[in-house]
């Protein structure tokens, strides 16, 4: 699509009231064919009982669906980024492949450990498909890692249950759990599957745990990050999006440009807010005011992306908070948020309760 | 305990207001370039009340404004124009508009002098092809010319819409109302002001009703409004299959030049978008203006489709998550901050007695009650100097 046929269209459609011009105007800046795509991530469905389920859960993905379906220009595809389910079971699964049926477009899946350690993938894979794939997309390469494995003397071997197993890994700074890795044998077959692909074919690699190291104690982190990265490194342009963060992060390492996405259920708290002890989150992660704990919605959202010669923008839809974007900046080499990327723009952290 | 904690918060919290008539509102705000004076406000009187300004020669602002009606046109859910054409929206009150930082149920307009404008063109209010018949009558009948001499210092010949605009706001903006039971209460310390279910109410008010997150109240004054706009399950829930095609066939009229004002008020579906046809923000679906709750009690029915008839309606609307009968799905696009209360029946007649009791000392909708003239004069002892600071739009 040429910059002018974005711009006639936008001009009458829904984008058009929820992007900033700004972006568009950098969005289509190169030569290649630009497409959207929209990204819904970590919603954690909820059992309760019978055929009760958290509410508020609930409430997030539903209306992450809804605002999608009403994106115009409409995005050519949807990512959903993992952690469905918040304990694994069948009526979470299945409930949440209820809502996400909503969707008026094609979804692809990425596995979360809260939809993997109950049954070890088995009932996802049975509703979703494959844990680890990739296609093509108009010139784009996108691969999506089962990255949340862990050894296998820990999922096999050390817990008397599945729900034993799930609730462990579910735990935060919990010295039961175990480090996320993708693993030996998902590795090998990425580079098989990257053999075929042109160097300087732009990818975008998927993943549920982010494939670069920040916080082991919240599994914020990927064992084998650099062994993947190292696959990653020969490619002249590569995106590494990533949920379970519940934040914005991004981050750049070489060619591999990194993007974190937003929960639809609940944000995680952010380092300058939660620092109860010596903060060991990166200078990346940009400081969000607290949520608003009245707008149960507040500081959740999901993210529609632009993909400019091989880069993802991120638009990020926030809700009750102040909407934020997230762009690669060709001339700096790495992703810049629009709103903060000099100190003197950021505005400062609530620091009091 | 809860006496303890309302002396305390009353105590704290005490103002002396300047008159009685202001109790529990802040300082009014006036524009700089519209000062109050008798002659402006005595002519927005006039204007507002000239039933000729409309195509039938039938209908004045004063209509679906009423004075005796809590200035809306109660018990309408829906107002009624030239024809007894009906809109879509439930009338407003003028009742302390002045302090709103938008005006209309979707906040299309950014102040009172802006608003009065529409309501003579649109083809369901007052239905004139433009507004020349008004300037026409305005600067040929001597009272009228004579009282924009005094209002402005203008001759017939220089008489234009922005004047009739700003006497009309000037007027509207004598109609604060403060100083009920409540405020006596709660602002100047009367432990006896309000009831015991009152007082209960306006606790669960702040607290399990939620109610205090939009319906803000300050330290030293209450407006009982977050000037914000909220998804909370009115209207949306008949539209929610057709919110697709519905949203875009609006903007699509919007950006060819489609009159906001006329589309919102004559095709229900569209009004039921809300904000969203002002500011086309998805997180705006389906979302209206908090209104304030002073002289609530006065103005049935209620929400921005006049669907819900009673307070305890509403009450229980919000005790059930955003949906007016319990079970109903909620619709897709709900504000977060909505949710069910758990509230119990006795909470719900307190919340409602609290509302009640927001009533400003001397306002009592006379059943039956025509007489404009003393509905005006009892009304007219909000009047503010014209040096009021403000200006705060």
């Amino acid at each position: 699509m040429k910059r002018r046929d974005f711009v006639k269209i936008g001009s009458s459609s829904l984008i058009a009231g929820c992007l900033p011009v700004s972006m568009v105007q950098l969005a289509f800046a190169g030569e290649q064919e630009n497409f959207t795509f929209a990204y819904v991530s970590d919603s954690h469905i909820q059992h309760i009982k019978g055929n009760k389920f958290v509410r508020n859960w609930d409430r997030g993905l539903i209306t992450a669906v809804a605002e999608t379906n009403l994106l115009e220009p409409k995005p050519d595809f949807v990512m959903f980024g993992g952690d469905l389910a918040q304990m694994g079971s069948k009526p979470e699964l299945g409930h949440g492949a209820e809502l996400l049926a909503k969707l008026n477009y094609k979804t692809h899946m990425v596995m979360g450990e809260h939809d993997y350690y109950l049954d070890l993938g088995e009932y996802w894979s049975e509703l979703f498909g494959p844990q680890w794939y990739s296609f093509d997309h108009k010139g784009v390469h996108f691969v999506v890692l089962n990255s949340i494995l862990t050894d296998d003397e820990w999922t096999f071997n050390r817990w008397e249950n599945g729900e034993r197993r799930m609730a462990e890994m579910a735990g935060l700074d919990n010295p039961n759990g175990s480090p996320f890795m993708v693993g030996e044998k998902q590795r090998e077959w990425l580079a098989k599957d990257l053999e075929k692909i042109d160097r300087n074919t732009p990818l975008v690699v998927f993943s549920h745990s982010p494939l670069q190291k920040i916080y082991k104690g919240w599994n914020f982190w990927t064992d084998d990050a650099e062994q993947v990265q190292a696959l990653l490194a020969p490619f002249a342009k590569v995106n590494v999006i990533y949920g379970h963060v519940h934040q914005i992060q991004y981050n750049q390492i070489g060619n591999i440009s990194f993007n974190a996405v937003m929960a639809t259920a609940w944000p995680w708290p952010y380092p300058s807010t939660y620092a109860q002890a010596e903060s060991h989150l990166p200078i990346m992660t940009v400081p969000m005011n607290r949520a608003d704990p009245f707008n149960e919605r507040d500081a959740t959202g999901w993210q529609f992306m632009n993909m400019h010669s091989g880069r993802v923008d991120l638009a990020y839809n926030l809700y009750n908070n102040q909407d934020r974007k997230v762009v690669f900046d060709t001339s700096k080499g790495h992703p810049v948020d629009k709103g903060y990327q000099d100190e003197s723009a950021r505005i400062a952290p609530q620091k009091h309760y | 305990m809860k006496t303890k904690l309302l002396l305390m918060l009353a105590g704290s919290f005490y103002l002396m207001p300047l008159y009685a008539g202001d109790l529990g509102l802040p300082a009014l705000p006036v524009p700089a370039d519209n000062p109050q004076s008798v002659e402006k406000i005595a002519l927005g009187d006039r204007l507002f009340n000239d039933i000729r300004f409309s195509s039938t020669g039938t209908v004045s602002c004063a209509t679906c404004h009423a004075p005796e009606k809590g200035f809306t046109d109660s018990p309408l859910e829906t107002s009624k124009g030239i024809n007894d054409l009906r809109g879509t929206r439930n009338a407003p009150t003028v009742l302390n508009a002045a302090f709103n930082k938008t005006q209309f149920w979707d906040g299309r307009s950014p102040s009172l002098e802006d608003q009065s404008q529409h309501p003579f063109l649109n083809p369901v209010e007052m239905g004139l092809a433009s507004h020349d018949p008004i300037l026409e009558i305005v600067k040929s009948e001597p009272q009228y010319v004579a009282a924009f001499e005094a209002s402005f210092g203008v001759q017939p010949d220089q008489i234009e819409m922005a004047h009739v605009m700003k006497a009309i706001a000037a007027f509207e903006r004598t109609k604060i109302a403060g100083n009920s039971a409540w405020d006596k209460w709660y602002f100047a310390g009367e432990e006896d002001a309000i009831s015991a279910s009152a007082e209960r109410g306006f606790i669960l008010f702040l607290g399990n009703g939620r109610c205090v997150s939009c319906h803000v109240i300050e330290q030293d004054q209450a407006l009982f409004t977050d000037h914000l706009f909220h998804n909370i399950g009115i209207g949306m829930n008949d539209i929610q299959p057709r919110i697709s095609e519905l949203a875009g066939a609006f903007l699509k009229a919007k950006a060819a030049g489609a009159d906001v004002d006329i589309a919102v008020l004559t095709d229900p579906e569209v009004s039921h978008l809300g904000r969203f046809v002002v500011d086309e923000q998805l997180s705006s679906m389906g979302g209206f203006k908090t209104p304030t709750l002073r002289n609530i009690a006065l103005t049935p029915p209620y929400m921005h489709d006049g669907s819900l008839a009673t307070l305890r309606e509403v009450v229980v609307h919000y005790q059930n998550g955003g949906v007016t009968h319990e079970g109903d799905p909620v619709n897709d696009f709900l504000s977060g901050g909505i949710r069910p209360l758990n509230l119990t029946d006795q909470d719900i007649d307190d919340l409602v007695a609290f509302m009640e009791a927001l009533t400003t000392e001397g306002l009592t909708p006379p059943a039956t009650a025509l007489n404009r003239a003393e509905g005006s004069q009892r009304f007219a002892t909000g009047v503010q100097p014209a040096t009021s600071t403000g200006g705060g739009e």
